[in-house]
């Protein structure tokens, strides 16, 4: 890449969106520790907001709890209803765990909350729950720091110095359950030990049947968690996550876990990466089974490989995701137009820079963007796919860019809990659907676009006219 | 008062203090409570101040709608209605101040203004809506005067929407913050004169799935113009129009009344509430709405009307009542308003209502709800999911309507569900709205998947 133009959002206002607000990425990761709640210390709103985005993305009942808070208290602070929103949420859940994550307002106002926590427990005499505070001010990062920040705040509550034993720990962003399967199933294959986190493949998208309860099973058992500590490797796919929130950068400075940041394993490069990692780490043959499936992917990628060369794509949405995203595309032999994340500070254009050295076409990084950037960029560059969330919903209704969803958080469509994109098998699904998208449109209007180009109105070649 | 939540703890859990909420009519001698804030933990449906504003305002369609606070405000609420416009997109791109913490150290007064400008020498909308949020609240950034000195500087109207969401947990209030900008908006400035005619304002439409063209391709029929609505479909010219209507229909009660009463004191416009949920509160209102103009052309084509379309829809509703009868119904909806409207479609489909309860009901809302429904229904106001769910099972329901939370609740107990929220895409007022309604309680109550998924064929072999 020579020149390769990077731009920063430069106006003041915000034009439709590309990110959420920090609390709401806490609120899934802690889903993905068994037994737990959120608690939105703020407004109501906030926690109800948080419930909307969430149950239409992952079509599942989504509880969280709010302190409502009022004028009052952001007068005189708000503990008693802190206190008082345990009280009900610990009556009518029973959880194991409750997460506080604070809103703009609770922070605004100052509240003390790890104080409020330690003489509510004292007052309650509550041994058997834990009650883990997130700091998490939308003013100060997006959901993707939610979702890093809350899971570093559960690792660095249950770690303790723990015996080494040989199984690792896997720490995933914020996915679909379906890749946190696929995930663990590839670590199954692999005959590898593990603790992932977290782990809400069941706890986001459970199944039918069965007694309906409140807290949803699954979820990374807490005992799991503390066992962390004496891991032989961690393994975090959080190559964009900000040092300050690392889980896995945690685990290696408090109890010298050694990190091992790989990609999302979308790809086949990237796949292949995150199996020679495993297979380092296991010392295992790498299984017939896993061999297979690559050779599928392989097959596949060759079977698509002119088609997909003519993908422009505009790809957005979350760092982690939209980096691994924008690699498979240029190993299948496609430039993305438009690479853009609405979170800033992720580290996306230092990694895109080596990958994108001897690309033929120029992409736009956009960082800390907007929707309204994005499609202007789009638009410019010439894209032909959208690549991500709801968000970019108007790109297809207004620009005629024909969208591929994935990401987070996706209500136009439905199952986005089951979006599968990791692994050999996911990487060809979603390969599927990124060269599908492009043949509908082929198809759809290769010949009328042909002629309106080739003939005037009589049907007569302009060339002869 | 029967407490529905004396139940042992710990066996099916609900608050003590929720216990005033629950009533069951019939059994019940005091009054429910219902203008309580939200208890804390109690996993309220409800949502903020600034939501109430914003669903009201936003189908303003010209305007520019510009959120003043951090991110999340802005992006949980863009396009958040299905209200459709015959012009302008405007309402549909969501502007955010987007504060980040120097602003809220500093102050995000400067920030707003710089908005505001890059706002104004972007689009020239005719009109800005500044909504302030928690934050901006807390911090004391002064809108009324930012706002003030914009509208100022570009001549045109920047009206502040005081919505900070920790006022209230109930929407109510943000629908008056609503109101009282949509009154600044329209009143007309000194010297200024606004003609009065025969038409009218239809108030509390939002044109969801075209609903607001519906209802005026009826009136037209009948003879009647519609001024201006609040807010479907509306731009700011047309609300600056609004003093000149000879009456007022008030349609989402919750949100208008008030701005309906404010419109009579000032501009000496009457009003009349509407309903036009359902085939017979359609007929009732078009009624209404005639003989209001007291002209038996405009009465005969009324009924003509009315005649026409129920033909239409009476073997519809026939036709599912006979697959309807007695089938168990729960409703749980934002407002009153729209509860009563379904309860009455739901009888007329030969349900039972088993349960119904609303966000923001008032007293005199549930008094109301409590004399149409049979003896022994549970009413609810404020509900949780855990109520929800308790009656849901302790009443062995077949069908819920309500909103997207409640949804995916409904469906894990293997229960049908009727979205009736401000999100839908589908009209579902007036005689086609009555069938499509009819045809999707029906598609979710009757559907063939219940049965299958409720079955386990391998209960007796698997591990």
């Amino acid at each position: 890449m020579t020149d390769c133009t990077v731009t920063t959002r430069v106006r003041q206002v915000n034009e439709n969106q590309c990110h959420m607000c920090m609390p709401l990425g806490g609120v899934v990761a802690l889903r993905g520790v068994e037994h737990s709640i959120a608690l939105v210390h703020g407004s109501q709103g906030c926690s109800t907001y948080m419930r909307l985005a969430n149950v239409e993305h992952f079509n599942e009942p989504i509880d969280i709890a709010s302190s409502s808070l009022n004028e009052k208290q952001t007068i005189f602070g708000g503990e008693a209803n802190l206190r008082k929103a345990l009280d009900n949420v610990i009556r009518v859940y029973q959880p194991k765990v409750i997460g506080i994550m604070t809103s703009c307002l609770a922070e605004t106002m100052g509240d003390d909350i790890e104080r409020f926590i330690e003489t509510y427990k004292n007052d309650r005499e509550i041994r058997e729950i834990d009650i883990i505070p997130v700091s998490t001010p939308s003013y100060n990062g997006t959901h993707t720091e939610g979702f890093w920040a809350t899971t570093r705040a559960v690792v660095a509550y249950y770690a303790r110095p723990t015996e080494r034993h040989p199984g690792i720990n896997v720490i995933v962003p914020n996915i679909s359950p379906a890749d946190i399967r696929e995930i663990k199933r590839i670590l199954d294959l692999m005959g590898l030990e593990y603790t992932l986190l977290p782990d809400y493949s069941l706890t986001l998208d459970r199944p039918f049947g069965g007694r309906y309860q409140k807290i949803a099973p699954g979820g990374t058992s807490t005992a799991g968690i503390a066992r962390m500590a004496g891991a032989q490797a961690t393994i975090q796919f959080g190559l964009t996550c900000p040092e300050p929130l690392s889980p896995g950068l945690f685990l290696e400075q408090q109890f010298g876990v050694p990190l091992i940041n790989l990609p999302l394993p979308i790809g086949l490069d990237s796949m292949d990466l995150f199996v020679r990692t495993l297979h380092d780490l296991s010392r295992r043959p790498v299984p017939e089974s896993l061999v297979l499936e690559r050779g599928w992917l392989c097959d596949g990628m060759a079977d698509a490989h002119k088609i997909n060369a003519g993908a422009r794509p505009a790809i957005y949405g979350e760092p982690e995701l939209i980096y691994a995203l924008a690699k498979l595309c240029m190993e299948n032999g496609s430039i993305p137009a438009v690479i853009a994340s609405g979170t800033q500070n992720s580290g996306l254009v230092g990694l895109l820079q080596p990958l994108l050295k001897d690309a033929l076409e120029e992409p736009v990084i956009l960082e800390e963007a907007d929707f309204v950037t994005i499609e202007e960029a789009a638009v410019r560059k010439g894209a032909n796919l959208a690549i991500g969330h709801s968000g970019g919903r108007y790109l297809t209704e207004r620009q005629g860019i024909p969208g591929v969803r994935v990401g987070y958080p996706i209500h136009d469509r439905i199952g986005g809990q089951r979006i599968l994109s990791v692994g050999y098998t996911g990487t060809l699904a979603f390969l599927d659907r990124f060269t599908n998208t492009l043949l509908e449109a082929k198809h759809g209007s290769y010949r009328r676009l042909r002629k309106e180009e080739m003939l005037n109105k009589k049907g007569v070649s302009n060339a002869k006219a | 008062m029967e407490n529905d939540c004396s139940l042992p703890a710990g066996s099916a859990p609900c608050i003590d203090e929720r216990q005033f909420s629950i009533m069951t009519t019939g059994k019940n001698k005091s009054r429910i409570h219902c203008a309580d804030d939200s208890l804390a933990g109690a996993v309220s449906q409800r949502a903020c101040v600034y939501s109430g504003a914003r669903v009201v305002l936003n189908p303003v369609t010209d305007a520019v709608h510009l959120v003043h606070g951090p991110i999340g405000c802005a992006s949980y609420t863009w396009d958040i209605r299905g209200s459709l416009s015959s012009d302008s997109e405007m309402f549909r791109q969501s502007f955010s101040t987007d504060l980040k913490e120097r602003d809220v150290v500093f102050g995000g007064e400067p920030k707003l203004a710089a908005c505001i400008d890059e706002i104004v020498e972007k689009y020239h909308p005719p009109a800005i809506f500044v909504y302030s949020t928690c934050v901006v609240g807390m911090i004391g950034d002064d809108i009324i005067a930012v706002c003030k000195e914009a509208s100022h500087r570009h001549g045109i109207e920047v009206i502040p929407v005081e919505s900070s969401g920790f006022i209230s947990g109930n929407k109510i209030v943000g629908y008056r913050a609503a109101g009282d900008a949509l009154l600044k908006l329209i009143r007309p400035k000194e010297g200024e004169t606004v003609e009065k005619t025969r038409k009218l304002n239809y108030l509390g439409e939002y044109n969801l799935g075209g609903e607001k063209w519906l209802v005026e391709s009826y009136l037209r029929e009948m003879g009647i113009e519609i001024n201006v609505a609040f807010t479907g479909d509306s731009t700011v010219a047309d609300l600056k129009k609004a003093p000149g209507a000879c009456l007022n229909l008030v349609q989402c009660t919750g949100s208008m009344h008030w701005v309906a009463m404010s419109l009579d004191q000032e501009y000496g416009i009457p009003y009349i509430d509407v309903n036009f949920f359902g085939a017979e509160n359609t007929a009732e209102s078009l009624r209404k709405i005639a003989s209001f103009y007291g002209d038996d052309e405009i009465m005969r084509r009324t009924e003509a009307l009315i005649e026409r379309e129920m033909k239409k829809v009476r073997p519809v509703i026939d036709r599912y009542r006979e697959k309807l009868t007695g089938k168990r119904a729960a409703i749980y909806v934002g407002g009153a308003f729209k509860a009563l409207a379904i309860i009455r479609q739901l009888k007329e489909l030969g349900m039972e209502v088993m349960f119904t309860g609303t966000q923001t009901g008032k007293q005199e809302d549930y008094e109301q709800i409590s004399s149409i429904v049979s003896e022994g229904t549970v009413v609810i106001d404020d509900a949780n999911p855990a109520e929800i769910e308790k009656f849901l099972l302790e009443k062995d329901v077949d069908m819920m309507a309500g909103g997207v939370k409640e949804r995916f609740l409904a469906h894990k107990l293997g229960i049908g569900f009727v979205d009736h929220n401000h999100d839908r895409k589908d009209g579902l007022a007036g005689f086609e709205g009555a069938i499509r309604f009819a045809r999707e309680v029906y598609a979710t109550t009757c559907s063939p998947v219940w049965e299958r998924v409720k079955k386990n064929p391998f209960e007796e072999v698997q591990d």
